[in-house]
């Protein structure tokens, strides 16, 4: 007999249950080890309280009415929540700060793709650690937590969503012809990107170098924009740096970004097992003025890339 | 990383140029010209199918590259590759055409009934043109010979890719406006394209240097 769920979701029996258990158990060692204290917000927020954070509200898939009448969304992730917290609660600790979580997000599906309406993501905020110091420490902290799931040909691409932005600037590409060429480029069209280019006059270079992915020697096509990357570089540890992939045209689709962004990448899996970057702008629209960094892995896909093999998305 | 890079080879019209682009970059596609039924090449690393699917195959990194053209890459836009280069092969236009005469059939029902229907294959490239034009038009999806439709009555106008126009002028209908050049493009899977970045890197000044735009 045939009871459907939704799909994008999916019940979980207790063998792979106790392999998902096993995953986040070492992920969550490590974020104790490294002093980062496990929080859990409302699966259920009010959607003008996520608005503060993100004018999209981090795009929720699903809205709802309370008993009153209130629009409530079910979180689409959980740095926006964070924020609301450390706002509220933490009005005046001492900073940084250092959470942890390990909770479901909800998404929208793209019809079938096979993606999940509900992710179990691990991840963690640091909250008020500027600049280079708090982005190597994430990075080491989301190395340690790949190395202790088992995960061993993980690399990460690394990029600044403040760097093509900037170079655009100092070529003095104007403020409307930005937004359109900054489409092309989130929308991964690099045709699109040399029309947009060549329509405003912008050079060769300016085609090339978001399109650089490689070692560190590619942040000298990049000049000065590139000093940010630079200095989180020479922070890094040999292990956590070689896995680095350097991507001077990385962009994620979230508004919140605002310097060094990464995503990570296995050769078993096609999409991205989870990513992050700082958002320095962010908790301060929720009154409390504090830069920040943070990451998030989905560990149903850090479960498939460590089956090795190219699955479904999850 | 040095590991091996697979292709989607759109079959159909984009078959034959894909193919001699292959040669030309040093890729051997001797067994696949010989081979009409197979669909996998493991040797070259390619594998074929419909220009439609090449996108489902790259975005979830079962193929790390792929060809295929700006028309398919328009209507799935909500695919998340990367599009590399215009290889200019396979150069079409989408077009929006009803049957010849005056006045125009189309204009005609939008004025007396305030919406056309449209007959395509490409219904959210249509759905999008109409409602950026700000006219109503009710999408009728059709999966071949999509002149017959306003020939027999279904709809009063469609939407299509064409290249040299014959097919519409034999079935009397005509052009009324276009909506974009289309050609062939190559495409990577977003992933591929940074643990694979040297090999796809290499790929692309071959086909640089085999003569097609960059």
């Amino acid at each position: 007999m045939m009871h459907p769920i939704p799909s994008g979701t999916r019940d979980v029996l207790p063998e792979e249950m106790r392999e998902l258990r096993a995953i986040t158990g070492a992920i969550q060692e490590v974020f104790d080890a490294a002093g980062y204290g496990e929080l859990y917000t409302p699966a259920l927020e009010h959607e003008s309280v996520l608005r503060r954070g993100d004018p999209d509200a981090a795009k929720p898939a699903y809205r709802l009415f309370d008993e009153n009448g209130s629009v409530l969304v079910l979180r689409s992730d959980m740095t926006i929540p964070i924020a609301r917290v450390v706002a509220t609660r933490y009005e005046d600790a001492e900073p940084p700060l250092r959470f942890a979580y390990l909770a479901h997000a909800y998404r929208s599906v793209r019809p079938q793709r096979g993606e999940a309406r509900e992710q179990l993501q691990a991840g963690i905020e640091l909250i008020g650690a500027p600049g280079a110091e708090g982005t190597a420490e994430a990075l080491t902290v989301l190395c340690r937590s790949l190395d202790a799931a088992g995960l061993t040909s993980y690399r990460i691409g690394l990029g600044d969503a403040a760097l093509y932005p900037r170079l655009l600037t100092e070529a003095r590409v104007p403020g409307p012809a930005q937004r359109r060429i900054l489409h092309e480029l989130v929308t991964r069209d690099f045709v699109g990107l040399a029309r947009e280019l060549e329509g405003c006059g912008g050079d060769e270079e300016l085609l090339r170098i978001p399109q650089l992915r490689g070692g560190i020697e590619i942040l000298d096509r990049a000049g000065a924009a590139a000093d940010g990357l630079r200095a989180l570089h020479a922070l890094l540890e040999p292990g956590v740096a070689g896995r680095m992939i350097f991507d001077l045209g990385l962009i994620r689709d979230l508004g919140y970004y605002t310097g060094a962004i990464f995503e990570v990448y296995d050769d078993a899996l096609g999409v991205p097992l989870g990513g992050g970057g700082r958002y320095d702008d962010l908790l301060g629209r929720f009154g409390r003025s504090l830069p920040a960094v943070g990451w998030a892995v989905e560990v149903e896909r850090l479960h498939v890339a460590l089956a090795g093999r190219r699955g479904p998305r999850s | 990383m040095n590991a091996p890079l697979t292709i989607a080879v759109p079959r159909g019209a984009l078959m034959a140029g894909t193919l001699d682009l292959l040669d030309a970059i040093g890729v051997d596609t001797a067994e696949v010209r010989s081979n009409d039924r197979k669909l996998l090449f493991d040797d070259a690393g390619i594998v074929t199918m419909r220009p439609s699917d090449v996108p489902t195959y790259v975005e979830a990194g079962a193929a790390d590259l792929g060809i295929t053209g700006k028309d398919v890459l328009r209507e799935q836009s909500e695919r998340e590759v990367v599009e590399l280069v215009d290889l200019g092969f396979g150069p079409c236009k989408m077009i929006f055409a009803t049957e010849a005469g005056d006045p125009d059939p189309a204009r005609e029902a939008l004025r007396r009934l305030g919406v056309m229907r449209i007959a395509t294959k490409y219904p959210k490239i249509a759905t999008r043109h109409f409602a950026r034009t700000g006219r109503m038009a009710e999408i009728v999806e059709v999966h071949g010979s999509v002149e017959l439709a306003p020939l027999t009555g279904l709809v009063e106008g469609i939407v299509d890719l064409t290249a040299t126009g014959t097919t519409l002028r034999e079935n009397g209908l005509v052009i009324r406006e276009e909506l974009f050049d289309a050609s062939a493009r190559l495409i990577a899977n977003p992933v591929s394209y940074r643990l694979k970045s040297a090999a796809i890197d290499r790929l692309l000044e071959r086909v640089r240097a085999a003569g097609h735009p960059a």
